[in-house]
C-alpha cells in the first residue's frame, strides 16, 4: 500500500478539478480565459500607473480546416494585447506556466488576480483541450527588444516547459500580447464574453478595450475617464482578520526580537502602547521573545487580541471606482432615464478593510420613450393593457475589484442583499423574495484587499453580515434616489395630464352638451369658458417648471444623472477627447459653476469615497456629508496632486463630443 | 298612451337638466358640480314604522375640475347623452349597449371615454338617483331573468298571458313590469311563493304546486331582479297576497330576503316602489335540519366569507328582530349551511309533498 502513496502536484489535481477553476463547461471555459488575460492586462496597467488599451480579438479556429462560423465553432484563439509595463524575460515562462505563481497573493492590497492561479490555469486548458503551448510576446520599453516565447505546463511538476524563445521585432513599444488556442463555444447572451467585456467596461471608464468578436465585427469601446485608479498600498495584516494559526506563523516567522515590538510591527493598526496593553492582558512579558510564544500562551494572546479594541484597518489599501467614474461608465453603456452612483465609507470584515458601491440605472433612455409613444396608435379594446416596464426584471451587475462576477448569481451576498432591499419603499414594483421589476440596472462593486468568494473560480462574494449591511446601505440610498425621481417625474407628468385630460374632456362634455340641448348650443363659447377655468386651475406656467422645463439641475439628488428628451441635467461625464478649450465655453454665467464643476472630478479620483468637499452643500443631504466628514478623519489621506484640472461639467448629450 | 307621451318628455327634460348645470356653471366660471346622493350602507336609513330601508339626505358633489372626478364628470354626460338619445328615439335598451354607445376614443388621444362596461353601470344608477326617475323611465331594461307560474292572467303588449297554460317552463318576466306595459288582468291564487333558485321552482312548477296550492310561483334565479320584486310587489299591493320567500340557508339567502322586504341598499332609492315589508321568510330555516331531521352531511360549512357576511347581516337594523338573531347565530353556532337542493336528499318530492305543505300548515316562518 505505501508504494502507492505519492506526492499531487498542483496541476494533476487541477487538471482533474478545473470546474473549481471555471472551466466547467466550454462556452464558460472560452470566458474564463478571455477573463483572465484581461484581468492581467488591466492588473498591470495599472500598477504601472499607465492607461489601459487593451485589444481582445477572439476568432474560432478550424480543426485542420477552414474556421467554421463563429457560433458552430469548438476552437478558439484568443488573442490580448496591452500597452501595460510588459515582463522582464526570466519572468514569463513562470507566469504563464506555473500554477500559484503570482505576486498577488502574499501581500494585502487590492487586485484583480489573488491567487496567480488564473492565467496559467488557462494555458493549462488550453494545451490540455486543444494541445497548443501558449505564446506571449512581451517589450518592457521602447529600447528593449520584445521577447516571444512559447510555453506549457509540464502538469507533474507544475513547471513550464519553454518550447521556443526568440527576440522578435514588435510593432507595440510597450506592453505584453498573449495568444492561446482552447477549446470553447461562443454564444451570445447572458455570461459570454460579449457581456463580460460590456460590463468590465462599465466598472473601467478609463480603460479603451477594442474587442474584436468571433464573428469579424471590432467593437471600439472608447475610455470615457482619463484617470488611472490610484494604486492601491500594500497594508501589514489586522490583528481582528487573523486566525490562531496564522499568528502562530507570524511569531516564529517575525524578525522582531520582543513580543510588544512583535505586535506594534508586524500589524497594522496597533501601537506600541497597544501592543504592551495586549501583552499585559494576555498575562505575558512585553519583552518576551516572539519565538518562545507558543501553546497556551499563544492562545492567550490571540483573545487579548480579539478583546482588546482597536482602530479599524487603514483604507489606502483599496482603490473604489468613484461614483463619478461609476456613473460615466453606467452612462455611456446602458441606456436609461436616470443614473446615480453611491460609494460608501470604507468597512471591515475580519480584519479585511473592504469598500461597496453601488449604482444604478433605470429606465430605457429617451429615444425608446419616444418610439413607445409613437407605436401606441391603436386604441385598446377591452381586457388589453398597456405592457408597462414592470414585466421585465432588473439585471443586477456584480463586481469584486472591479472584475464582473457572470456566474453564479444566486449565490451571491450581493444578489441577495438586492433581494432583501425593499425597492417597493422606492416606487418600484417587486414580487415578494424577487428581484425588483422595471427596466433597471442594479450595479454593485466591492473592492478589498481580500474578497471571500464562495469558490475558487471566483463567481460569487460569500456571505459576511459585515458585507450584506454595507451592500444593503449602498442600494438603499440608491433606492432613495430612483425614488426621488421617479417621484418627481410622476408629478411632472401627473401635471401634465392634467392638464391634457381636461382639453381632452372639455371636447367630449361639450359635445355631449351640444347634443343634449338638441344641436342649439353656442358650443364654441362653452368651450372657451371652459378652457379658461382649466388653465387657471392647472396653475399654467408652474407647471413647466415642475416638469423641469426651466433647465434646473437635479436638485437634491448627488451624484445623479437624469435624462430627459429635452436634454441632460447632473454630472454628465465629459468625453475625454474634447479640447480644453471646451472648459472656456462652460462660462455661462452661472455664479456656482466653479465650485460645482470643480467638485465632480475630484469625486472621481479614488478619494470620493473618503473626503468630498462640502461645496454643494444645499443639494447633498446633510447626514451624508456629515458622515463623510467624520470618515475622512479617521483615513490617513495622502495629500492630492494638485495639477487635477477641474473638469468642465458638460451639458453635453451622449455620444461622442 | 298620451300619458305616456307626457312623461317621457319630463325624464327627457330632466336629463337636458344634466347639460343646463354644465352651461350654468361655465357661465359664472364655477365648477360645473353635479350632487349625487350617496348610495352606500352609511346613507341608507331603516324605517321602522314603513319596514323599509330609506336613502338618507347625504350627497357627493361631482366636479369636472377635480383630476380624481374629471372623467367620472365627462362619462355622466356622455351617458344622460345615451340616454337622452333613447328618449327620442322612444326605444328601450340593455346596460350594455348603453356601454358600447357611449364607448369612443378620445379626440386626439389613445384614450377610450370608458374601458368597461362595470365604468358606465354605477353611472346609470347615479342618474336614477339623481334625477329621481326610475330606470324604466330611462328606458333602460335588464335581462330577463325570472319566471313566472300560477293562476294568474296577464297582458303583454296587447297579448292575453293566461300564466296556467304556460307549461312547466311559465312565463319569463319582462324587466318592465309598470302597468303601462304590463297588466294584471286577472288572479285567483292565494299566496306568491318566491323561490330562489331557478332549480327548485322547476322541481315546484313541475309538481304543480301552484295547483295543489292555489299559489303564483316566482323566481329571480338568484337575487331577483327589478322585474320580479316589482311583480311581487303588485300582486302583494293590487291582489292582496301575500308573499312567502323560499331561500338557501346561507347569509345570500337570508339577505335576498331582506332585499325583497325592506329594499336593498345600493337601490334604496327604489324600496318604496318594490319593497314588500309584510314579506315572510318560509325557509330554509337554520332550524329546519333538525325539525325535518336532514342529517348532517348534507350540510356545507360555513367558510370565512360566509361567517363575515352573517355577521354582518346581525349587525343591520333591520335584522334585529330577536327571531332573526337567533336564526342567524343559530346557523353560525351549527356552522353549516343547507341548500333547497339539499331536501331531495329525502325524496325527490320532499319539498312539494312534505316540506312546504308542513311549513304552511304550521305557518312556520319568519317576519
Amino acid at each position: 500500500m505505501g508504494s502507492r502513496q505519492r506526492e499531487i502536484s498542483v496541476s494533476e489535481f487541477f487538471t482533474k478539478n478545473r470546474h473549481l477553476l471555471g472551466f466547467d463547461n466550454p462556452r464558460k471555459a472560452l470566458l474564463t480565459c478571455v477573463k483572465e488575460a484581461v484581468d492581467n492586462a488591466l492588473d498591470a496597467c495599472e500598477e504601472a500607473g499607465i492607461l489601459p488599451d487593451i485589444v481582445v480579438k477572439v476568432e474560432a479556429v478550424g480543426n485542420g480546416g477552414p474556421p467554421p462560423p463563429a457560433s458552430q465553432a469548438t476552437r478558439f484563439r484568443i488573442t490580448v494585447t496591452d500597452n501595460g509595463p510588459g515582463i522582464v524575460r526570466q519572468q514569463i515562462p513562470p507566469i504563464f506556466a506555473k500554477l500559484l505563481y503570482g505576486s498577488k497573493f502574499h501581500r494585502l492590497r487590492m487586485s484583480r488576480g489573488q491567487q496567480g492561479i488564473g492565467i496559467s490555469a488557462a494555458g493549462m486548458y488550453g494545451q490540455l483541450t486543444t494541445g497548443k503551448p501558449v505564446q506571449i510576446i512581451s517589450r518592457t520599453g521602447a529600447r528593449s527588444p520584445a521577447h516571444f516565447f512559447e510555453v506549457q505546463i509540464d502538469t507533474k511538476k507544475n513547471e513550464p516547459l519553454i518550447l521556443e524563445k526568440k527576440q522578435i521585432d514588435w510593432e507595440a513599444p510597450r506592453g505584453t500580447q498573449v495568444t492561446m488556442e482552447v477549446e470553447g463555444r461562443y454564444q451570445k447572451g447572458r455570461a459570454s464574453v460579449d457581456e463580460y467585456v460590456e460590463q468590465t467596461i462599465i466598472a473601467n471608464p478609463h480603460v479603451k478595450l477594442t474587442y474584436m468578436t468571433p464573428e469579424g465585427e471590432t467593437k471600439e469601446l472608447p475610455r470615457t475617464y482619463d484617470q488611472v485608479p490610484e494604486s492601491p498600498r500594500e497594508i501589514k495584516p489586522h490583528p481582528y482578520g487573523i486566525e490562531l494559526g496564522m499568528l502562530l506563523k507570524m511569531l516564529q516567522d517575525t524578525k522582531s526580537h520582543w513580543l510588544s515590538g512583535f505586535l506594534a510591527g508586524d500589524f497594522s493598526r496597533v501601537s506600541p502602547r497597544l501592543a504592551e496593553d495586549i501583552c499585559k492582558a494576555a498575562g505575558l512579558s512585553p519583552r518576551a521573545r516572539p519565538r518562545d510564544v507558543h501553546g497556551q500562551a499563544a492562545e492567550n494572546l490571540y483573545k487579548a487580541i480579539q478583546a482588546t479594541k482597536i482602530m479599524a484597518p487603514p483604507t489606502n489599501c483599496l482603490s473604489p471606482i468613484g461614483e463619478r467614474a461609476i456613473l460615466s461608465g453606467l452612462y455611456q453603456q446602458i441606456k436609461g432615464d436616470f443614473y446615480t452612483a453611491v460609494s460608501r465609507p470604507p468597512a471591515v470584515y475580519r480584519g479585511n478593510p473592504f469598500v461597496i458601491e453601488a449604482g444604478l440605472a433605470y429606465g430605457r433612455g429617451p429615444e425608446q420613450a419616444q418610439a413607445d409613444q409613437q407605436k401606441k396608435a391603436v386604441p385598446l379594446a377591452e381586457g388589453e393593457t398597456d405592457q408597462g416596464d414592470d414585466r421585465e426584471l432588473a439585471r443586477v451587475i456584480r463586481y469584486a475589484n472591479r472584475v464582473p462576477l457572470l456566474y453564479q448569481q444566486s449565490g451571491c451576498a450581493i444578489f441577495k442583499s438586492v433581494l432583501d432591499t425593499t425597492w417597493r419603499n422606492y416606487g418600484v414594483t417587486q414580487s415578494r423574495g424577487a428581484l425588483p421589476a422595471g427596466p433597471m440596472v442594479i450595479f454593485v462593486h466591492m473592492a478589498s484587499v481580500w474578497v471571500p468568494f464562495t469558490s475558487e473560480s471566483k463567481e460569487a462574494i460569500a456571505e459576511y453580515d459585515e458585507i450584506g449591511k454595507e451592500i444593503t446601505l449602498a442600494l438603499r440610498e440608491c433606492g432613495r434616489r430612483l425614488g426621488a425621481f421617479l417621484r418627481r417625474r410622476e408629478r411632472a407628468y401627473s401635471e401634465q395630464s392634467r392638464r391634457d385630460i381636461f382639453a381632452l374632456y372639455i371636447e367630449e362634455v361639450v359635445e355631449s352638451c351640444n347634443r343634449l340641448k338638441g344641436g342649439r348650443l353656442a358650443v364654441a363659447k362653452l368651450k372657451e369658458q371652459l378652457q379658461k377655468m382649466a388653465t387657471k386651475r392647472t396653475g399654467g406656467e408652474k407647471t413647466d417648471e415642475v416638469l423641469g422645463k426651466n433647465g434646473s439641475g437635479p436638485e437634491g439628488l448627488p451624484h445623479s444623472i437624469i435624462v430627459t428628451p429635452d436634454g441632460v441635467e447632473g454630472e454628465v461625464p465629459t468625453m475625454i477627447a474634447e479640447p480644453p478649450a471646451a472648459a472656456s465655453a462652460n462660462g455661462h454665467g452661472d455664479p456656482g459653476a466653479d465650485e460645482k464643476d470643480g467638485e465632480p472630478s475630484k469625486a472621481a479620483s479614488k478619494a470620493a469615497a473618503k473626503a468630498t468637499p462640502k461645496g454643494r452643500g444645499h443639494g447633498r443631504g446633510r447626514r451624508q456629508s456629515a458622515g463623510r466628514a467624520t470618515h475622512g478623519r479617521k483615513t490617513d489621506r495622502r495629500p492630492r496632486s494638485a495639477h487635477r484640472v477641474a473638469k468642465p461639467k458638460a451639458r453635453a448629450r451622449r455620444g461622442k463630443g | 298612451m298620451a300619458a305616456k307621451a307626457r312623461k317621457m318628455t319630463t325624464v327627457e327634460k330632466k336629463l337636458v337638466g344634466v347639460a343646463d348645470v354644465v352651461i350654468d356653471a361655465a357661465q359664472r366660471r364655477r365648477d360645473p358640480t353635479f350632487a349625487i346622493p350617496v348610495r352606500s350602507l352609511s346613507n341608507v336609513t331603516f324605517d321602522e314604522r314603513k319596514g323599509l330601508i330609506e336613502l338618507g339626505r347625504r350627497k357627493q358633489a361631482r366636479s369636472f375640475f377635480n383630476v380624481g372626478m374629471a372623467k367620472k364628470f365627462m362619462q355622466t354626460v356622455l351617458v344622460a347623452d345615451a340616454l337622452c338619445e333613447l328618449q327620442r328615439a322612444n326605444l328601450t335598451t340593455s346596460l350594455r349597449e348603453i356601454y358600447y354607445r357611449t364607448k369612443h376614443t378620445i379626440k386626439n388621444s389613445h384614450e377610450n371615454t370608458l374601458d368597461t362596461q362595470d365604468e358606465s353601470d354605477p353611472l346609470i344608477e347615479d342618474l336614477e338617483v339623481t334625477l329621481a326617475a326610475l330606470r324604466e323611465e330611462l328606458h333602460v331594461r335588464a335581462e330577463n331573468a325570472g319566471s313566472v307560474v300560477g293562476p294568474l292572467v296577464l297582458v303583454d303588449d296587447g297579448d292575453r298571458v293566461d300564466c296556467a297554460r304556460l307549461g312547466k317552463g311559465g312565463y319569463s318576466v319582462p324587466s318592465i313590469v309598470e302597468p303601462e306595459y304590463l297588466e294584471i288582468r286577472q288572479c285567483s291564487a292565494d299566496f306568491v311563493l318566491l323561490v330562489e333558485k331557478g332549480t327548485q321552482w322547476n322541481r315546484l312548477s313541475e309538481d304543480k304546486f301552484w295547483r295543489t296550492h292555489n299559489c303564483v310561483l316566482l323566481t329571480g334565479n338568484g337575487q331577483p331582479p327589478r322585474g320580479v320584486r316589482r311583480l311581487a310587489r303588485r300582486l302583494h299591493d293590487e291582489k292582496r297576497l301575500p308573499v312567502y320567500v323560499l331561500v338557501d340557508n346561507d347569509p345570500w339567502g337570508y339577505y335576498i330576503y331582506s332585499v325583497i322586504k325592506q329594499g336593498s341598499i345600493n337601490l334604496a332609492f327604489e324600496s318604496q316602489r318594490m319593497a314588500i315589508p309584510k314579506a315572510k321568510f318560509i325557509g330554509l330555516s337554520s332550524a329546519d335540519p333538525e325539525a325535518y331531521e336532514l342529517p348532517r352531511n348534507v350540510g356545507i360549512k360555513l367558510n370565512d366569507k360566509d361567517i363575515a357576511r352573517a355577521k354582518e347581516l346581525l349587525a343591520y337594523t333591520w335584522f334585529q328582530k330577536k327571531g332573526w338573531q337567533t336564526e342567524i347565530k343559530r346557523m353560525l353556532s351549527n356552522g353549516l349551511k343547507y341548500e333547497l337542493d339539499a331536501l331531495a336528499n329525502k325524496d325527490f318530492q320532499y319539498l312539494t309533498k312534505k316540506y312546504l305543505p308542513r311549513k304552511l300548515k304550521e305557518k312556520d316562518w319568519l317576519d
